[in-house]
Protein backbone atom coordinates (compact mmCIF):
# COMPACT_ATOMS: atom_id res chain seq x y z
CA UNK A 1 0.00 0.00 0.00
CA UNK A 2 1.29 3.79 -0.84
CA UNK A 3 1.11 5.25 2.31
CA UNK A 4 2.34 8.75 0.46
CA UNK A 5 -0.35 8.73 -1.43
CA UNK A 6 -3.27 7.31 1.16
CA UNK A 7 -2.15 10.48 3.30
CA UNK A 8 -2.07 12.79 0.27
CA UNK A 9 -5.61 11.94 -0.55
CA UNK A 10 -6.71 12.14 2.92
CA UNK A 11 -5.08 15.80 3.25
CA UNK A 12 -6.90 15.87 -0.10
CA UNK A 13 -10.42 15.01 1.75
CA UNK A 14 -9.28 17.27 4.90
CA UNK A 15 -9.31 19.75 2.89
CA UNK A 16 -12.61 19.71 1.53
CA UNK A 17 -13.59 19.07 5.22
CA UNK A 18 -12.45 22.28 6.66
CA UNK A 19 -14.09 24.00 3.56
CA UNK A 20 -17.03 22.53 4.59
CA UNK A 21 -16.26 23.71 8.18
CA UNK A 22 -15.71 27.03 7.49
CA UNK A 23 -18.08 28.03 5.34
CA UNK A 24 -21.20 26.54 7.37
CA UNK A 25 -19.80 28.54 10.78
CA UNK A 26 -19.61 31.22 8.04
CA UNK A 27 -22.94 31.38 7.28
CA UNK A 28 -24.70 29.77 9.86
CA UNK A 29 -23.55 31.89 12.61
CA UNK A 30 -24.78 35.32 11.66
CA UNK A 31 -28.25 33.05 10.31
CA UNK A 32 -28.73 32.10 13.38
CA UNK A 33 -28.74 35.07 14.90
CA UNK A 34 -31.49 36.09 12.40
CA UNK A 35 -33.86 33.29 12.88
CA UNK A 36 -33.04 33.89 17.04
CA UNK A 37 -34.45 37.23 16.50
CA UNK A 38 -37.29 36.03 14.71
CA UNK A 39 -38.00 33.48 17.42
CA UNK A 40 -37.94 35.75 19.82
CA UNK A 41 -39.75 38.49 17.65
CA UNK A 42 -43.15 40.28 18.69
CA UNK A 43 -45.27 39.24 15.34
CA UNK A 44 -46.34 35.90 16.27
CA UNK A 45 -46.82 34.70 13.04
CA UNK A 46 -43.17 35.36 12.41
CA UNK A 47 -42.34 33.82 15.90
CA UNK A 48 -44.44 30.66 15.29
CA UNK A 49 -42.78 30.21 11.52
CA UNK A 50 -39.42 30.24 13.11
CA UNK A 51 -40.22 27.75 16.02
CA UNK A 52 -41.79 24.95 14.04
CA UNK A 53 -38.51 25.37 11.19
CA UNK A 54 -36.42 25.75 14.63
CA UNK A 55 -37.97 21.95 15.43
CA UNK A 56 -38.18 20.27 12.15
CA UNK A 57 -34.56 21.08 11.52
CA UNK A 58 -33.70 19.97 14.85
CA UNK A 59 -36.09 17.00 14.92
CA UNK A 60 -34.78 15.65 11.61
CA UNK A 61 -31.42 13.98 10.62
CA UNK A 62 -29.31 15.99 9.23
CA UNK A 63 -28.50 13.41 6.57
CA UNK A 64 -32.45 13.28 5.16
CA UNK A 65 -31.70 17.35 5.13
CA UNK A 66 -29.00 17.22 2.92
CA UNK A 67 -30.50 14.47 0.85
CA UNK A 68 -33.41 17.16 0.29
CA UNK A 69 -31.87 19.69 -0.27
CA UNK A 70 -29.47 18.70 -3.21
CA UNK A 71 -32.05 16.24 -4.57
CA UNK A 72 -34.82 18.11 -4.28
CA UNK A 73 -34.30 21.05 -7.03
CA UNK A 74 -33.88 17.87 -9.41
CA UNK A 75 -37.69 16.25 -8.16
CA UNK A 76 -39.37 19.91 -7.92
CA UNK A 77 -38.05 21.71 -10.90
CA UNK A 78 -35.99 18.90 -12.93
CA UNK A 79 -32.34 21.32 -12.74
CA UNK A 80 -29.39 19.29 -13.52
CA UNK A 81 -27.38 17.77 -10.53
CA UNK A 82 -24.01 19.01 -11.02
CA UNK A 83 -20.76 18.84 -8.97
CA UNK A 84 -21.01 22.61 -8.03
CA UNK A 85 -24.58 22.09 -6.75
CA UNK A 86 -23.15 19.37 -4.99
CA UNK A 87 -21.08 21.34 -2.82
CA UNK A 88 -23.40 24.43 -2.66
CA UNK A 89 -25.98 22.10 -1.23
CA UNK A 90 -24.08 20.22 1.37
CA UNK A 91 -22.92 24.05 2.62
CA UNK A 92 -26.53 25.28 2.35
CA UNK A 93 -27.62 22.00 3.92
CA UNK A 94 -25.20 22.09 7.01
CA UNK A 95 -25.50 26.36 7.55
CA UNK A 96 -29.49 26.09 7.19
CA UNK A 97 -29.33 22.57 10.06
CA UNK A 98 -26.59 24.54 12.10
CA UNK A 99 -28.37 27.87 11.93
CA UNK A 100 -31.27 26.48 13.87
CA UNK A 101 -28.90 24.81 16.67
CA UNK A 102 -27.59 27.96 17.19
CA UNK A 103 -30.44 30.04 17.27
CA UNK A 104 -32.18 28.64 19.93
CA UNK A 105 -28.14 28.91 22.06
CA UNK A 106 -28.49 32.55 21.20
CA UNK A 107 -31.74 32.68 21.90
CA UNK A 108 -31.10 31.25 25.57
CA UNK A 109 -28.22 33.51 26.14
CA UNK A 110 -29.88 36.52 24.85
CA UNK A 111 -33.23 35.58 27.54
CA UNK A 112 -30.39 34.84 30.15
CA UNK A 113 -29.32 39.06 30.26
CA UNK A 114 -31.48 40.67 33.54
CA UNK A 115 -33.80 42.59 31.97
CA UNK A 116 -32.35 45.96 34.36
CA UNK A 117 -29.17 45.59 31.48
CA UNK A 118 -32.19 47.32 28.84
CA UNK A 119 -33.39 49.15 31.69
CA UNK A 120 -30.25 50.97 32.69
CA UNK A 121 -29.30 51.18 29.25
CA UNK A 122 -32.23 53.03 28.23
CA UNK A 123 -32.28 55.56 31.43
CA UNK A 124 -28.85 56.56 30.09
CA UNK A 125 -30.09 57.07 26.33
CA UNK A 126 -28.62 54.39 24.42
CA UNK A 127 -30.51 53.60 21.58
CA UNK A 128 -31.84 49.75 21.19
CA UNK A 129 -29.16 49.24 18.14
CA UNK A 130 -26.83 50.66 20.60
CA UNK A 131 -27.83 48.50 23.62
CA UNK A 132 -28.27 45.58 21.76
CA UNK A 133 -24.55 45.17 20.02
CA UNK A 134 -22.61 47.24 22.69
CA UNK A 135 -24.00 46.05 25.78
CA UNK A 136 -26.29 43.11 25.08
CA UNK A 137 -23.99 41.19 22.86
CA UNK A 138 -20.83 41.23 24.11
CA UNK A 139 -22.27 39.49 27.33
CA UNK A 140 -24.43 36.81 25.42
CA UNK A 141 -20.74 35.97 23.56
CA UNK A 142 -19.46 34.97 26.98
CA UNK A 143 -22.23 33.27 28.19
CA UNK A 144 -23.39 30.98 24.69
CA UNK A 145 -19.40 30.12 24.14
CA UNK A 146 -19.46 26.92 25.83
CA UNK A 147 -22.38 25.62 24.01
CA UNK A 148 -21.02 26.67 20.58
CA UNK A 149 -18.30 25.06 21.80
CA UNK A 150 -20.03 21.84 21.86
CA UNK A 151 -21.52 22.60 18.38
CA UNK A 152 -18.68 23.65 16.91
CA UNK A 153 -16.95 20.57 17.66
CA UNK A 154 -19.79 18.80 16.73
CA UNK A 155 -19.63 20.47 13.31
CA UNK A 156 -15.70 19.16 12.81
CA UNK A 157 -17.61 15.37 12.99
CA UNK A 158 -20.31 16.13 11.05
CA UNK A 159 -18.76 17.18 7.87
CA UNK A 160 -18.33 13.39 7.72
CA UNK A 161 -21.69 13.27 6.43
CA UNK A 162 -21.22 14.97 2.86
CA UNK A 163 -20.08 11.41 2.41
CA UNK A 164 -23.41 11.08 1.42
CA UNK A 165 -23.77 13.59 -1.02
CA UNK A 166 -20.66 11.79 -2.82
CA UNK A 167 -18.32 14.91 -1.52
CA UNK A 168 -14.84 13.11 -1.39
CA UNK A 169 -14.23 14.60 1.95
CA UNK A 170 -11.54 12.89 4.41
CA UNK A 171 -14.29 10.00 5.50
CA UNK A 172 -15.08 9.01 2.27
CA UNK A 173 -11.52 8.79 1.23
CA UNK A 174 -10.10 6.84 3.87
CA UNK A 175 -13.86 4.92 3.57
CA UNK A 176 -12.70 4.13 -0.13
CA UNK A 177 -8.69 3.44 0.87
CA UNK A 178 -9.98 1.13 3.44
CA UNK A 179 -12.66 -1.47 1.56
CA UNK A 180 -10.13 -1.38 -1.72
CA UNK A 181 -7.43 -2.71 0.27
CA UNK A 182 -9.18 -4.13 3.27
CA UNK A 183 -7.31 -2.18 5.95
CA UNK A 184 -7.98 -0.41 9.11
CA UNK A 185 -5.48 1.94 8.46
CA UNK A 186 -7.22 4.82 6.06
CA UNK A 187 -9.81 5.21 9.33
CA UNK A 188 -7.66 5.19 11.77
CA UNK A 189 -5.29 7.98 9.92
CA UNK A 190 -8.40 10.10 9.56
CA UNK A 191 -9.44 9.28 12.95
CA UNK A 192 -6.07 10.68 13.99
CA UNK A 193 -7.26 14.11 12.00
CA UNK A 194 -10.31 14.14 12.90
CA UNK A 195 -9.04 14.59 16.62
CA UNK A 196 -6.14 17.07 15.98
CA UNK A 197 -8.28 19.21 14.05
CA UNK A 198 -10.94 19.31 16.63
CA UNK A 199 -8.31 19.16 19.43
CA UNK A 200 -7.24 22.49 17.67
CA UNK A 201 -10.87 23.98 17.66
CA UNK A 202 -11.19 23.69 21.48
CA UNK A 203 -7.78 25.05 21.69
CA UNK A 204 -8.65 27.92 20.00
CA UNK A 205 -12.03 28.24 21.95
CA UNK A 206 -10.50 28.08 25.54
CA UNK A 207 -8.09 30.61 24.22
CA UNK A 208 -11.23 32.77 23.60
CA UNK A 209 -13.36 31.91 26.95
CA UNK A 210 -10.21 32.76 28.53
CA UNK A 211 -10.17 35.94 27.34
CA UNK A 212 -13.36 36.87 28.28
CA UNK A 213 -12.75 35.64 31.39
CA UNK A 214 -12.04 39.17 32.60
CA UNK A 215 -14.94 40.10 33.96
CA UNK A 216 -17.74 38.10 35.22
CA UNK B 1 -34.08 73.10 54.90
CA UNK B 2 -34.06 74.44 50.88
CA UNK B 3 -35.35 77.87 50.48
CA UNK B 4 -38.35 76.88 47.71
CA UNK B 5 -38.61 78.94 44.61
CA UNK B 6 -41.89 78.75 43.44
CA UNK B 7 -41.74 81.30 40.02
CA UNK B 8 -39.76 78.85 38.65
CA UNK B 9 -40.93 75.78 37.06
CA UNK B 10 -40.34 72.93 38.91
CA UNK B 11 -37.89 70.09 38.23
CA UNK B 12 -40.53 67.47 38.10
CA UNK B 13 -44.18 68.33 37.37
CA UNK B 14 -46.53 65.05 37.95
CA UNK B 15 -50.07 65.91 37.75
CA UNK B 16 -53.08 62.84 38.17
CA UNK B 17 -51.06 60.27 36.49
CA UNK B 18 -52.53 57.05 36.73
CA UNK B 19 -51.10 53.57 35.38
CA UNK B 20 -52.71 50.23 35.65
CA UNK B 21 -50.94 47.23 34.81
CA UNK B 22 -54.22 45.04 32.31
CA UNK B 23 -57.12 45.45 34.77
CA UNK B 24 -54.96 46.17 37.61
CA UNK B 25 -54.49 50.05 38.33
CA UNK B 26 -51.25 50.42 40.27
CA UNK B 27 -51.20 54.33 40.35
CA UNK B 28 -54.36 56.58 41.43
CA UNK B 29 -54.18 60.11 40.59
CA UNK B 30 -51.00 60.88 41.45
CA UNK B 31 -49.68 64.20 42.21
CA UNK B 32 -46.59 65.97 42.58
CA UNK B 33 -43.91 68.55 42.31
CA UNK B 34 -40.78 68.54 42.86
CA UNK B 35 -38.64 71.83 43.42
CA UNK B 36 -35.22 72.94 42.50
CA UNK B 37 -33.20 71.37 45.34
CA UNK B 38 -35.67 69.53 47.19
CA UNK B 39 -34.73 66.31 48.78
CA UNK B 40 -38.38 64.04 48.77
CA UNK B 41 -38.84 61.13 49.97
CA UNK B 42 -41.11 58.30 49.16
CA UNK B 43 -42.12 55.74 51.59
CA UNK B 44 -45.23 53.00 51.88
CA UNK B 45 -45.64 49.17 51.90
CA UNK B 46 -44.77 46.66 49.57
CA UNK B 47 -46.70 46.82 46.80
CA UNK B 48 -48.01 50.75 46.94
CA UNK B 49 -46.75 51.71 43.52
CA UNK B 50 -43.97 53.30 44.28
CA UNK B 51 -41.08 51.66 41.94
CA UNK B 52 -43.87 51.75 39.53
CA UNK B 53 -43.99 56.00 40.02
CA UNK B 54 -40.50 56.34 39.81
CA UNK B 55 -40.31 54.09 36.50
CA UNK B 56 -43.32 56.19 34.59
CA UNK B 57 -40.85 59.43 35.69
CA UNK B 58 -38.03 57.86 34.09
CA UNK B 59 -39.88 56.68 31.12
CA UNK B 60 -39.26 52.75 32.06
CA UNK B 61 -42.79 52.49 32.04
CA UNK B 62 -45.76 54.56 30.23
CA UNK B 63 -48.08 55.72 32.57
CA UNK B 64 -51.87 55.17 31.52
CA UNK B 65 -53.25 58.94 31.95
CA UNK B 66 -52.05 62.21 33.33
CA UNK B 67 -49.20 64.75 32.65
CA UNK B 68 -45.66 64.52 33.13
CA UNK B 69 -43.24 67.52 32.74
CA UNK B 70 -39.52 68.08 33.70
CA UNK B 71 -39.04 71.71 33.79
CA UNK B 72 -40.40 73.45 30.66
CA UNK B 73 -40.51 70.18 28.84
CA UNK B 74 -43.83 68.20 28.21
CA UNK B 75 -42.83 64.66 28.93
CA UNK B 76 -46.62 63.40 28.50
CA UNK B 77 -50.10 64.86 28.90
CA UNK B 78 -53.83 64.36 28.97
CA UNK B 79 -56.82 65.89 26.85
CA UNK B 80 -58.93 63.74 28.65
CA UNK B 81 -59.86 61.08 31.04
CA UNK B 82 -58.03 57.71 30.19
CA UNK B 83 -55.33 58.95 27.31
CA UNK B 84 -52.10 60.36 26.93
CA UNK B 85 -50.01 61.68 24.68
CA UNK B 86 -46.63 61.15 24.85
CA UNK B 87 -43.78 63.96 23.41
CA UNK B 88 -41.27 63.06 20.30
CA UNK B 89 -39.07 60.48 20.03
CA UNK B 90 -36.45 63.39 20.37
CA UNK B 91 -38.45 65.24 22.87
CA UNK B 92 -37.61 61.73 25.10
CA UNK B 93 -34.70 61.83 23.97
CA UNK B 94 -33.65 64.70 25.40
CA UNK B 95 -35.53 64.86 28.42
CA UNK B 96 -33.39 61.25 29.53
CA UNK B 97 -30.53 64.01 29.94
CA UNK B 98 -32.24 65.94 32.92
CA UNK B 99 -32.47 62.98 35.04
CA UNK B 100 -30.64 59.97 36.19
CA UNK B 101 -32.13 56.77 38.10
CA UNK B 102 -30.22 54.57 40.83
CA UNK B 103 -31.29 50.97 41.01
CA UNK B 104 -31.80 49.03 44.05
CA UNK B 105 -29.25 46.22 42.01
CA UNK B 106 -27.32 48.75 40.60
CA UNK B 107 -27.21 47.56 37.21
CA UNK B 108 -24.08 48.12 36.14
CA UNK B 109 -22.54 46.89 33.01
CA UNK B 110 -20.41 43.76 33.70
CA UNK B 111 -18.25 43.87 31.12
CA UNK B 112 -17.22 47.73 31.03
CA UNK B 113 -14.47 48.57 33.84
CA UNK B 114 -15.81 51.21 36.24
CA UNK B 115 -14.28 54.46 33.81
CA UNK B 116 -16.19 53.42 30.87
CA UNK B 117 -19.63 52.22 32.95
CA UNK B 118 -19.36 56.12 33.90
CA UNK B 119 -18.04 57.65 30.50
CA UNK B 120 -19.93 55.99 27.57
CA UNK B 121 -23.10 57.26 27.84
CA UNK B 122 -22.13 60.84 27.63
CA UNK B 123 -19.31 59.94 24.62
CA UNK B 124 -21.79 57.93 22.87
CA UNK B 125 -25.03 58.98 23.59
CA UNK B 126 -24.61 62.71 24.45
CA UNK B 127 -21.32 63.06 21.84
CA UNK B 128 -19.49 64.99 25.02
CA UNK B 129 -15.96 65.69 24.14
CA UNK B 130 -14.12 62.83 25.88
CA UNK B 131 -11.50 64.69 27.56
CA UNK B 132 -13.91 66.63 29.53
CA UNK B 133 -16.06 63.49 30.25
CA UNK B 134 -12.89 61.32 31.61
CA UNK B 135 -11.97 64.41 33.61
CA UNK B 136 -15.29 64.95 35.27
CA UNK B 137 -15.59 61.23 35.67
CA UNK B 138 -12.31 61.53 38.13
CA UNK B 139 -13.63 63.72 39.76
CA UNK B 140 -17.02 61.84 40.21
CA UNK B 141 -14.65 58.55 41.42
CA UNK B 142 -13.03 60.49 43.80
CA UNK B 143 -16.07 62.31 45.28
CA UNK B 144 -17.36 58.91 45.75
CA UNK B 145 -14.15 57.89 47.09
CA UNK B 146 -13.38 55.69 44.32
CA UNK B 147 -10.13 57.51 42.99
CA UNK B 148 -8.40 54.79 42.44
CA UNK B 149 -11.16 51.93 41.61
CA UNK B 150 -11.04 53.29 37.43
CA UNK B 151 -9.81 50.47 36.05
CA UNK B 152 -11.22 47.52 37.89
CA UNK B 153 -14.88 45.75 37.10
CA UNK B 154 -17.65 45.85 38.92
CA UNK B 155 -17.22 42.31 39.87
CA UNK B 156 -14.29 43.75 41.90
CA UNK B 157 -15.74 46.08 44.21
CA UNK B 158 -18.30 45.18 46.98
CA UNK B 159 -21.50 45.96 46.57
CA UNK B 160 -21.25 49.30 48.30
CA UNK B 161 -18.71 50.38 45.48
CA UNK B 162 -21.02 49.26 42.71
CA UNK B 163 -23.46 51.33 43.52
CA UNK B 164 -21.15 54.25 44.52
CA UNK B 165 -20.38 53.78 40.67
CA UNK B 166 -23.84 53.88 39.56
CA UNK B 167 -24.60 56.81 41.87
CA UNK B 168 -21.63 58.34 39.40
CA UNK B 169 -23.03 57.00 36.59
CA UNK B 170 -26.16 58.58 37.18
CA UNK B 171 -24.49 61.57 38.04
CA UNK B 172 -22.08 62.62 34.84
CA UNK B 173 -24.66 64.08 32.67
CA UNK B 174 -25.28 67.13 35.54
CA UNK B 175 -28.90 65.62 35.53
CA UNK B 176 -31.03 68.57 37.50
CA UNK B 177 -33.28 65.56 39.38
CA UNK B 178 -32.04 62.15 40.79
CA UNK B 179 -34.51 58.93 41.53
CA UNK B 180 -33.18 56.54 43.82
CA UNK B 181 -35.66 53.13 43.82
CA UNK B 182 -34.13 51.68 47.45
CA UNK B 183 -30.70 52.16 46.90
CA UNK B 184 -29.37 50.36 49.81
CA UNK B 185 -31.89 47.24 50.45
CA UNK B 186 -29.32 44.80 48.29
CA UNK B 187 -26.30 45.63 50.39
CA UNK B 188 -25.33 44.36 53.58
CA UNK B 189 -26.42 46.18 56.62
CA UNK B 190 -22.82 47.58 56.98
CA UNK B 191 -22.53 48.58 53.67
CA UNK B 192 -25.95 50.88 53.82
CA UNK B 193 -24.17 53.48 55.93
CA UNK B 194 -21.58 54.78 53.07
CA UNK B 195 -24.30 55.24 50.41
CA UNK B 196 -26.37 56.89 52.76
CA UNK B 197 -23.24 59.26 53.04
CA UNK B 198 -23.18 59.85 49.52
CA UNK B 199 -26.62 60.70 49.58
CA UNK B 200 -26.28 62.98 52.42
CA UNK B 201 -23.63 64.98 50.99
CA UNK B 202 -25.51 64.98 47.87
CA UNK B 203 -28.74 67.29 49.46
CA UNK B 204 -25.92 69.05 51.55
CA UNK B 205 -25.06 70.31 47.51
CA UNK B 206 -28.92 70.90 47.08
CA UNK B 207 -29.21 68.01 44.18
CA UNK B 208 -32.86 67.49 43.89
CA UNK B 209 -33.51 63.99 44.52
CA UNK B 210 -36.51 61.87 44.40
CA UNK B 211 -35.86 58.58 46.45
CA UNK B 212 -37.59 55.35 47.52
CA UNK B 213 -36.74 53.75 50.98
CA UNK B 214 -37.56 51.51 53.78
CA UNK B 215 -34.42 53.66 55.47
CA UNK B 216 -37.13 55.68 58.02
CA UNK B 217 -34.84 56.88 59.94
CA UNK B 218 -32.71 58.38 56.98
CA UNK B 219 -35.70 59.59 54.97
CA UNK B 220 -36.88 61.27 57.88
CA UNK B 221 -33.30 63.26 58.46
CA UNK B 222 -32.48 63.58 54.39
CA UNK B 223 -35.17 64.58 53.05
CA UNK B 224 -37.30 68.00 52.90
CA UNK B 225 -40.52 66.32 52.22
CA UNK B 226 -42.05 62.86 52.77
CA UNK B 227 -44.93 61.10 51.04
CA UNK B 228 -46.44 57.99 52.16
CA UNK B 229 -48.00 55.99 49.27
CA UNK B 230 -50.63 53.16 49.67
CA UNK B 231 -52.46 51.70 47.49
CA UNK B 232 -51.42 53.81 44.49
CA UNK B 233 -52.57 56.98 45.78
CA UNK B 234 -50.55 59.29 48.38
CA UNK B 235 -52.26 58.87 51.45
CA UNK B 236 -49.89 61.50 53.50
CA UNK B 237 -47.44 64.31 52.94
CA UNK B 238 -45.35 66.60 54.77
CA UNK B 239 -42.40 68.04 56.14
CA UNK B 240 -40.13 64.97 57.44
CA UNK B 241 -40.47 65.57 60.98
CA UNK B 242 -44.39 66.32 60.64
CA UNK B 243 -45.26 62.67 58.65
CA UNK B 244 -42.94 60.50 60.31
CA UNK B 245 -43.07 61.79 63.92
CA UNK B 246 -46.65 62.81 64.05
CA UNK B 247 -48.58 61.53 60.74
CA UNK B 248 -52.34 62.36 60.64
CA UNK B 249 -53.39 59.39 58.96
CA UNK B 250 -54.43 55.85 60.90
CA UNK B 251 -52.60 54.07 57.70
CA UNK B 252 -49.17 56.39 57.93
CA UNK B 253 -48.95 55.36 61.68
CA UNK B 254 -50.08 51.39 61.37
CA UNK B 255 -46.89 51.46 58.56
CA UNK B 256 -44.60 53.36 60.63
CA UNK B 257 -45.79 51.82 63.58
CA UNK B 258 -44.61 48.03 61.37
CA UNK B 259 -41.52 49.46 60.06
CA UNK B 260 -40.61 50.27 63.72
CA UNK B 261 -41.10 46.58 65.34
CA UNK B 262 -39.01 45.07 62.47
N1 LIG C 1 -44.91 44.94 34.89
C1 LIG C 1 -45.94 44.74 35.74
N2 LIG C 1 -47.02 44.03 35.33
C2 LIG C 1 -48.06 43.83 36.16
N3 LIG C 1 -48.11 44.29 37.42
C3 LIG C 1 -47.08 44.99 37.89
C4 LIG C 1 -45.92 45.25 37.07
N4 LIG C 1 -45.05 45.98 37.79
C5 LIG C 1 -45.61 46.17 39.00
N5 LIG C 1 -46.83 45.57 39.06
C6 LIG C 1 -47.75 45.58 40.23
O1 LIG C 1 -47.89 46.92 40.64
C7 LIG C 1 -48.00 47.00 42.04
C8 LIG C 1 -47.01 48.03 42.55
O2 LIG C 1 -45.71 47.55 42.35
P1 LIG C 1 -44.42 48.40 42.72
O3 LIG C 1 -43.23 47.58 42.30
O4 LIG C 1 -44.53 49.74 42.14
O5 LIG C 1 -44.51 48.46 44.29
P2 LIG C 1 -43.46 49.04 45.32
O6 LIG C 1 -44.20 50.04 46.13
O7 LIG C 1 -42.25 49.48 44.63
O8 LIG C 1 -43.16 47.78 46.24
P3 LIG C 1 -41.79 47.33 46.93
O9 LIG C 1 -41.68 48.13 48.19
O10 LIG C 1 -41.99 45.88 47.21
O11 LIG C 1 -40.67 47.60 45.97
C9 LIG C 1 -47.78 45.61 42.57
O12 LIG C 1 -49.05 45.06 42.88
C10 LIG C 1 -47.16 44.88 41.43
O13 LIG C 1 -47.51 43.53 41.44
MG1 LIG D 1 -40.20 48.83 44.59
Amino acid sequence: MNYGRMLLQLLEGLSYSISIFCWTLFFSLPLGLLVALCRMSKFTVLKQLARFCISVLRGTPLMLQLFLVFYGPYYIFKMPLTDTYRFLAVIIGFSVNYAAYFAEIYRAGIEAIPLGQYEAAQVLGYSRTQTFFKIIVPQVVKRILPPVTNEVITLVKDTSLAFTLTIPEMFSVARQWSSARTTMIPLIAAGVFYYVFNFLVAMLMERFEKYLNYYR
Amino acid sequence: MTQLNLNKAPVLHIEHLSKSFDNLTVLKDISLDVHQGEVVSIIGPSGSGKSTLLRCCTLLETMTSGMLAFGDTIVCQSAARDTKQYASPETLRLVRQKFGLVFQNFNLFPHWSVMKNIIDAPISVQKRDKNEVIHDAELLLQKMGLADRGDYYPFQLSGGQQQRVSIARALINNPEILFFDEPTSALDPELTGEILKVIRDLAAEHMTMVIVTHEIEFARNVSDRVIFMAEGVIVEQGPANDVILHPTQERTRTFLANMRNK
